[in-house]
């Protein structure tokens, strides 16, 4: 067993690992949850994870870099109000300016975090622990006690994440959904096929030796920052277009969630490893338990979250304990083979000096 | 230390800060000073405050405990839970306090033998430990409890001075003194240093975590339990989102977020700034939303301001200002 994984790289194996979690909780539900495996479920699901996927790929491409994004909650909740306040007061614009407005906006906030992280040397924790306060009160400030509300939103937005692309069976694949996992390939393609994106990891694995390459590693981290607002504004257009009705506390706690989803996904907390895929299952993941535990009859609804802290506690510890032991067989055997080449070489050179 | 390298020290910043803000709301309101207003003003948050000095030795150890806010929901929860099944209520207390050991021990097993980072370990415990509270009380609120359990966060035990004001400040001295002047303490910044170092110093650094994690969970509870006696009831969500504002205090304080260096003066000052802040912006009709993005402002800024002040800024510290905070 040992073997057959160690000749699959880390990465695929913790997806591959992520992907067996996933398929057992869904046994495990649909022997305990009457009529539970349906085209309904992953309606609801997907439809959830959509907003959680980009939020997680956002905090994914920050703690790569060996950073963490604490004030993405509350940028997304400023671009939601934000959006829709210029939606409500300007009826006409098309999809293309708002989602462009979003995307500017929230990359304008990751900017903020980006130069007092990156240029001022702050930590991010605390730098953004400051701004999550800040963008939030900024929002109360802006929104002027006001909410958004569904009835003023023009009808294309409040149709578009329930707009049915195609269907199969009962499973509809909705655009919401199939919007944010093509953001999510589209990130992954760029972070292994670009040789810019390799920064990333490099500096999270080691800030000095990246420094030391030749690196800009102050512009790199910049940037991260910079994508990981614009992906946040996205997120923020999602929610706007999913849920219609923003007040103040849009977004709320969503820098923790996206954390949890990120490490359950295989994303390590200081930086240098991690696919968004990863973090896109373990959205799915994180988001699949939660419905499930509530359809659960002999569980109250209410031990939702104790179940979910004790599964990225679990999936953390696992994932720990199998790297350690990988890189310790996989050690062991170049050891071997190192060893029987050397006595290898000794005896061909006995041979040679016998004769 | 000369006295003018002392005042350049974070401490001394902090202090100059302090003075101008209680002399700014001094001159606003004549109210400000009295006794009353300033028992009050810590009372509306002193188990925020009682976690931060707990914390503190958390940071300086290099560590983190997001679940400190959890776990002071799931001690209050735990004790409405029990008082409303009959459990008296002295034993109640017990029993909370118990749990928090167990659930500080949890995270201490996790991030000192399993050897988790204590950002995810807490994380998760974050979640887990309200999840525990939700399911004991669900969505129901749980009052009621005898008259001195709720005296004892209400009214004062010692003149005007409450129970959880006392706690404070011995909690407050006995951590002084064991991050000062003990072997546990110097071992507390030696490992928050370089934990390599202190393991081949010869420290059991794992098991100093654990103790550590102990601690806070432990002072959790008792914040908890001290919650639901100044409410007079819990419900599902006390304390949400502690963890970052007592985080916050801590930062501003100066204790690096890296481990190492830190102090409990320089929490204490923090305490006072934040209290005094809140309250002159609210003697000046600023919303609690605001407030927090002011606090929020101060401290990005704290981290900046000492670095303009003493020059660190040509000598472009390599990680972060962390190291140049605590000097």
């Amino acid at each position: 067993m040992l073997r057959l994984m160690d000749r699959l790289n880390p990465q695929a194996l913790r997806i591959v690992a992520l992907l067996v979690v996933v398929a057992a909780v869904l046994v495990f539900f649909s022997l305990v949850v009457p009529n539970y495996l349906n085209g309904r479920l992953f309606n609801r699901i997907s439809s959830s994870v959509a907003i959680m996927a980009l939020v997680a790929t956002a905090q994914t491409l920050v703690i790569i870099t060996r950073n963490i994004d604490l004030s993405i909650g509350s940028t997304l909740g400023f671009v939601a109000f934000a959006t829709g306040s210029l939606v409500t007061n300007n009826p006409d614009l098309g999809p293309v300016v708002l989602v462009a407005y979003a995307m500017a906006l929230g990359a304008m906030f990751g900017a903020i975090n980006g130069v007092l992280v990156a240029y001022a040397r702050i930590p991010a924790i605390i730098v953004t622990l400051g701004t999550m306060a800040l963008f939030r009160s900024a929002l109360v400030e802006y929104s002027d006690s006001k909410s958004i509300s569904t009835a003023n939103l023009p009808e294309w937005l409040v149709a578009f994440p329930n707009t049915v692309l195609w269907e199969w069976g009962e499973m509809q694949f909705r655009a919401a959904f199939v919007a944010a996992v093509a953001v999510v390939l589209l990130v992954h393609l760029a972070l292994t096929r670009l040789r810019v994106a390799r920064r990333l990891y490099a500096i999270g694995s080691n800030p000095e030796a990246a420094e030391m390459a030749g690196i800009n590693t102050r512009l790199t981290v910049f940037v991260a920052f910079v994508l990981a607002g614009a992906l946040a504004g996205l997120a923020g257009f999602m929610f706007l277009a999913r849920f219609g009705t923003i007040t103040v506390v849009a977004g709320l706690g969503f820098e923790l969630k996206s954390v949890a989803a990120a490490v359950v996904g295989g994303v390590n907390i200081f930086g240098g490893s991690g696919t968004v895929i990863g973090a896109l299952i373990g959205a799915i993941l994180v988001d699949l338990i939660d419905t499930s535990l509530v359809r659960w009859a002999l569980v109250s609804e209410f031990w939702r979250e104790a179940v979910l802290g004790v599964l990225i506690l679990l999936s953390v510890a696992a994932d720990a304990l199998l790297m350690r032991r990988l890189i310790a067989a996989r050690r062991a055997r170049e050891h071997a083979k190192a060893e029987a080449r050397i006595e290898r070489e000794l005896a061909a050179q006995n041979g040679r000096a016998a004769s | 230390m000369t006295v003018l390298s002392r005042l350049r020290s974070w401490e001394g910043f902090l202090l100059a800060a302090l003075l101008v803000i209680i002399a700014t709301n001094t001159a606003l309101s004549p109210q400000f000073m009295t006794l009353s207003n300033q028992i009050n003003l810590f009372q509306l948050s002193i188990e925020k405050i009682i976690v931060a000095l707990v914390m503190t030795l958390i940071i300086i150890n290099g560590e983190i405990d997001l679940s400190v806010g959890s776990m002071m929901g799931l001690a209050a929860c735990a004790f409405g839970w029990m008082f409303a099944n009959g459990v008296p209520a002295e034993l109640a207390i017990v029993i909370v306090l118990l749990i928090g050991v167990a659930g500080g021990a949890l995270n201490g097993i996790f991030v000192a033998w399993v050897g988790l980072p204590s950002l995810v370990v807490t994380l998760a415990t974050l979640i887990g430990f309200r999840g525990l509270a939700r399911v004991l009380v669900e969505d129901r609120g749980i009052g009621g409890f005898p008259a001195w359990f709720n005296a004892l966060g209400q009214r004062g035990l010692i003149g005007d001075i409450p129970l959880s004001i006392l706690l404070f400040v011995v909690l407050f001295v006995v951590f002084y003194v064991v991050l000062q002047h003990t072997g546990f303490g110097r071992k507390t910044y030696l490992i928050g240093n370089n934990r390599e170092v202190a393991a081949f110093a010869g420290i059991d650094t794992a098991r100093h975590k654990l103790v550590l994690f102990i601690l806070s969970g432990a002072v959790s509870a008792l914040a908890g339990l001290l919650f639901a006696a100044r409410v007079g009831a819990v419900r599902g969500d006390v304390a949400n989102g502690f963890e970052l504002d007592i985080i916050t205090i801590v930062l501003l304080g100066g204790v690096s977020i890296f481990g190492g260096s830190g102090s409990l003066v320089g929490t204490l000052l923090a305490v006072l700034i934040v209290l005094n802040l809140r309250n002159g912006m609210a003697l000046m009709n600023v919303t609690g939303h605001i407030q927090t993005g002011v606090i929020g402002i101060l401290l990005i800024a704290s981290v900046i301001a000492p670095r303009l002040s003493l020059g660190v800024l040509l000598a472009r510290p390599r990680r972060g200002a962390g190291e140049g905070a605590g000097a």
